[in-house]
């Protein structure tokens, strides 16, 4: 019997262990109701002096009556949060081998930088004046940016990956507008592999969206894409590496006949972790393509955030990059924040975002570079690269792989075809992962083999990590064909909780915390 | 290299267990002639002390808004935030972690984004809220895209109080789709005539309040004129700690609110990262964009929560989805939300109290310079004056003497003809020698 | 006695005179797994065969319904809003999605009979 705070009513209740105790916490573990259940209303930890009388100036506008908010103290609210920190997995707990998010080691170095008053307090629109240290900043993550993708131009402001593609296919949409074919090339080609956000970023700029079919091998074919290709096609979203682990063979025969149809590539840069100073998105045929600085750049994934997601662009597409960005003209940077004071020859598209994108995030991931080094970087890629494939020599012969003809780039992709018939799935099998310590794979994407498990250890991994993480993969591999089927389906077991019931979640939605009815009876 | 463990044994070793006899054998795949032979034209490895010393050096040819007399906001403020709040923002579980998908294991997330939630619909009158987006500017634009689903209308208003640059976003989401946008020209006086614009073809009407210029607008007729014709309110602010202190839009029968959440918990950081707060009537939850925390139980029958509602969204729904936004700011809304939770409404309160102390100050001592108008008659802690000279030109001269006095009108508006405006905002960082110094320059430059 | 045809996207039509009950197979909703909410179309809505008739969401999935035959939706079950389940429970009865007046009768022949569909299933 739980009640509303979801603290049990007499001992042990919420305890299947063994050894029940009273409060239902597990040392270490504690049970951490929500500050509305902890917290008051007169209640706050901040100290501020009532202001002298003065004469209100917001009129009618003046709130009547509570906000309903409770506060907590100081010292509770830092134990309430510390608490609920320890109830979460981050890199820096263990292995986080989640495909396609490129879970790397976040140096502290950064965040350092990022805090320096000269970052972390100016403001967007004080004068451009005051601020020549932040143009420095962005032109010299630009110019490093440029450098690695072999583009002419970069595009700061996108706030996140898919803000980015939404930045790049503007682009593409203005650049095609410009040609006079805005009515006609509306058909954007996105692989069945992609990630959701490419054909979700297509729809939002009103392009529609038709699939490519993936080849057996898990890449896609230029022949295929040529059968697609007309004078309705806009461009091509493709993720290079792929979302199966793989440089595509073809990307730049494919890159060719996209342009050779007055169309545009846009790459998804979601992995180029892979290949940092190994391969040059320019050398490629790529005309724009997005960089998730919170991925390849190690700007921390903060539970969800905050991204950033500069695209790079072509000759072709540079000159409608949006507002603001900056124009170095005789050696001294301006600031160009509307479309009206936009140089000759530029046809910024508009505005992505209120002010000049992510700046925490480019002093981090500029951090990350300065520290690497143009060897540095090459040698994260090159790591990354090897590392999944050592991961994947080490388990070859137990998981099965989809896609065996090519070598694996930063992640390897397995599917549950040697979990069939042992009535573990592979969601299963990701949960039992969490008992042994690890955050699971990426599982159930990408969506074209069935089952996905894709595994990305990154670069940050020594060998003795990755030799233990083998071999509890391996145990637990051993363990769900021989039958010891109960320590997945009810996996996990030593979490701070269990499988959570996700149907109730979203058959009646509770969104946020409401005061319990009895207690309001009783009011 | 510091950041990567392995050695070259172990690069060997690993390589003859996989089969291969060098890395590049890994590439294979990489066309001929584009695998780099080198490491790019670009330094080599530095340390922690080399790196300090570019970035220290690029950071010092800043101004620091804490180091000034500061009255910049339009969108952004300097607020004082609590060291709480950063010291338990950089706790490795929660700055190295991921999205939650694994909610076992993130729990913590879980439990701070209904946090979250709750705060912000409690702080906006509203029904619910999701678990945010980037910022204000582009939640205003899925603010609009969801009035289009929901009302399956394509034409937007936007009020000429809307912050310029949220206006930008909006056009440019529209243009790109296609969508309609009535934008009314900028309206300093809070006296435009937006009802006249609603009719039955009309998704939504956007309405920003306290304004870019500071006045503060009743949203009742409006939301009451919208509905009418079948037409919903999205009602933004930029200025989050003004809910501590005005009517939330919430209680003006607005459908949607959207605002930047900065000020809580934040640093200004240039721009970014900032925490885009967005919530809604309940009923219109399966349009809304971006993650949304559920509670539920777990097979033991204890409390949890899970991200929730995804059909939604674009992993899943891909093309149909309701928005293209996976990472949004995680880390910012934890910012806030530690800082809430510190306020409290008795905090909330009194900070709002403070900041329009100082701003009602600041005003009445504006107005009694010469060449100097202030032309609100309603504000929370900014406001716009008129001055006797370009503004721009006086913010200028008087950064150069150490003030950061606002922005101009201009500065937002190009070629708008309201060069003259100057946009002022107070918060609690201001003392009584920072408006002193402020007034001072004024008299001194007018 | 009303006969039931099925599509290969594993829709249903229960047809009675010139109405059918349209809703989603036992096979398909086991497929799904637990459906957390069923989007219908608005009465009065005309449905071309093979056009989006209604969406059936999991937690994980969003699927399409597609209209099995062409016609006016006549009558939507408004049940499901509250309980979705329903759907996993009783696919067949009480978890129809909507009733169509059905334009051509001849569009259910392309249909599959009862026995046709079992077989159909058992190849996948």
């Amino acid at each position: 019997m739980l009640n509303r705070q979801g603290r049990p009513t007499q001992a042990g209740e919420a305890s299947h262990a063994e050894h029940a105790t009273f409060t239902g916490n597990k040392a270490l573990q504690q049970i951490e109701p929500l500050i509305f259940e902890i917290g008051h209303h007169e209640a706050t930890g901040v100290d501020i002096d009532k202001p002298a009388p003065f004469k209100s100036r917001l009129g009618k506008h003046a709130r009547q009556g509570e906000i309903g908010l409770p506060g907590l103290s100081e010292p509770e609210t830092m134990r309430h949060y510390v608490r609920l920190s320890q109830k979460n997995y981050g890199i820096d707990t263990g292995l986080f081998p989640l495909g396609s998010c490129t879970m790397k080691h976040n140096a502290r170095l950064n965040e350092k930088m990022a805090r320096l008053p000269g970052f972390s307090d100016v403001h967007p629109l004080q004068p451009v004046s005051t601020v020549p240290g932040a143009l420095d900043l962005m032109l010299e993550l630009a110019r490093y940016l440029m450098t690695l993708t072999g583009m002419p131009a970069v595009a700061l402001s996108p706030k996140a990956g898919a803000h980015g593609e939404a930045c790049g296919m503007m682009a593409i949409k203005a650049a095609i507008a410009a040609k006079g074919e805005g009515a006609t090339r509306n058909v954007v080609l996105v692989p069945e592999s992609a990630h959701g956000t490419n054909p979700a970023t297509a729809a939002l700029i009103g392009f529609s969206v038709k699939a490519v079919p993936a080849r057996p091998d898990g890449t896609v074919a230029v022949e295929d894409v040529k059968a697609l290709l007309g004078p309705d096609i806009a461009a091509i979203m493709l993720t290079n590496p792929n979302t199966c682990g793989i440089f595509e063979p073809q990307i730049v025969e494919i890159a060719a006949a996209m342009h050779e149809a007055g169309a545009y590539f846009y790459c998804d840069g979601a992995n180029f972790n892979a290949i940092v100073g190994k391969a040059r998105p320019g050398d490629l045929g790529v005309d724009a393509m997005h960089i998730n600085l919170h991925k390849t750049f190690s700007t921390p994934h903060g539970g969800g955030g905050p991204g950033a997601g500069p695209v790079v662009l072509s000759e072709r597409l540079a000159p409608f990059a949006p507002v603001p960005f900056i124009h170095v003209e005789n050696g001294k940077p301006h600031l160009i924040e509307s479309r009206g004071e936009a140089p000759k020859g530029n046809q910024p598209f508009g505005r992505m975002t209120a002010f000049h994108g992510q700046m925490g995030m480019y002093v981090r991931a500029l951090a990350y570079m300065l520290s690497h080094g143009s060897d540095g970087m090459r040698q994260a890629s090159e790591d990354a690269v090897l590392n999944a494939n050592y991961i994947r020599a080490g388990l070859a012969d137990l998981m099965s792989l989809p896609f065996p003809d090519h070598p694996s780039m930063h992640e390897v992709l397995f599917d549950d075809e040697w979990l069939k018939g042992t009535g573990v799935s592979t969601l299963d099998f990701a949960k039992a992962m969490i008992d042994e310590g690890y955050h699971p794979m990426t599982v159930y994407f990408p969506l074209v083999v069935h089952g996905a498990m894709l595994i990305e250890p990154t670069e940050s991994e020594s060998k003795a990590a990755l030799d233990l993480f083998i071999a509890t993969l391996r145990d637990l591999a051993i363990a769900a064909k021989g039958n010891d089927k109960e320590r997945f389906t009810s996996a996990p077991h030593h979490a701070p909780i269990r499988r959570l019931d996700e149907t109730r979640a979203a058959r009646s939605p509770v969104l946020k915390w409401e005061k319990p009815a009895s207690a309001q009876a009783a009011e | 290299m510091r950041y990567l463990p392995l050695t070259d044994t172990d690069r060997e070793d690993m390589l003859a267990r996989i089969g291969v006899s060098d890395v590049d054998a890994l590439f294979s795949d990489v066309p001929a002639g584009k695998l780099l032979k080198a490491p790019v034209d670009l330094p080599r490895a530095r340390g922690e002390l080399e790196v300090e010393r570019i970035l220290g050096k690029m950071a010092g040819k800043n101004t620091a808004a804490s180091a000034v007399p500061f009255f910049v906001g339009a969108g952004a403020y300097k607020h004082h935030v609590p060291a709480t709040v950063d010291h338990l923002i950089q706790r490795s579980e929660f700055l190295t972690s991921y999205t939650p998908y694994q909610p076992e294991i993130a729990q913590g997330t879980l439990q701070y984004l209904f946090e979250f939630q709750t705060q912000v619909a409690a702080l906006t009158g509203m029904e619910v809220a999701n678990a945010s987006m980037y910022d204000g500017s582009t939640g205003t634009g899925e603010a609009v895209l969801m009035a289009h689903r929901v009302t399956r209308r394509r034409k937007a208003v936007l009020s000429g109080g809307l912050h310029p640059h949220y206006t930008a976003v909006v056009e440019t989401l529209s243009e790109m789709a296609n969508d309609e946008v009535v934008a009314l020209k900028p309206d300093v006086s809070a006296s435009e005539d937006i009802l006249s614009q609603i009719d039955d073809s009309t998704s939504c009407v956007v309405v920003q309040s306290p304004d870019v210029f500071g006045n503060l607008r009743d949203l009742k007729p409006i939301a009451e004129k919208a509905h009418a014709h079948g037409a919903l309110l999205i009602a933004v602010f930029t200025e989050v700690v003004s809910l501590g202190a005005v009517v939330p839009p919430g209680a003006q029968d607005a459908d949607i609110v959207v605002g930047e959440g900065q000020s809580i918990g934040n640093a200004l950081n240039f721009g970014g990262p900032y925490v885009g707060l967005f919530a809604a009537k309940s009923k219109y939850i399966r349009q809304m964009p971006g993650r949304l925390c559920g509670e539920t139980v777990d097979s033991a029958g204890q409390r949890g929560f899970v991200l929730t509602l995804s059909t939604r969204e674009q992993h899943i729904r891909r093309d149909k989805a309701t928005s293209n936004i996976c990472t949004n700011s995680g880390l910012c809304v934890l910012a806030f939300t530690i800082h809430m939770t510190l306020l409290g409404q008795t905090g909330l309160a009194r900070l709002a109290e403070v900041n329009h102390a100082n701003a009602v100050k600041l005003a009445d001592a504006l107005a009694g310079v010469e060449g100097v108008t202030v032309l609100n008659d309603s504000f929370f802690n900014e406001f716009t004056v008129k001055l006797k000279k370009p503004a721009a030109e006086v913010v200028e001269v008087l950064a150069a003497k150490g003030i950061l006095a606002g922005v101009p009108v201009s500065r937002l508006l190009p070629k708008a003809g309201l060069d003259d405006l100057l946009i002022i905002a107070s918060t609690e960082v201001n003392t009584d020698e920072d408006r002193a110094a402020l007034v001072a320059a004024l008299v001194e430059v007018l | 006695m009303a006969e039931t045809r099925y599509s290969k996207d594993h829709e249903y039509i229960r047809i009675e005179g010139d109405v059918g009950t349209v809703g989603i197979s036992d096979y398909a909703q086991s497929q799904l797994g637990d459906v957390v909410f069923v989007e219908l179309p608005t009465v009065g809505k005309a449905l071309a065969k093979g056009s989006e008739a209604a969406v059936v969401e999991s937690v994980k999935a969003a699927s399409e319904v597609y209209a099995p035959v062409s016609g006016e939706v006549v009558e939507v079950n408004g049940e499901l809003e509250a309980a979705p389940g329903t759907v996993n429970e009783d696919p067949a009865g009480k978890g129809w999605f909507l009733k169509i007046r059905i334009k051509d009768a001849a569009e259910l022949d392309a249909l599959m009979g009862e026995a046709e569909y079992q077989d159909y299933v058992k190849t996948l």
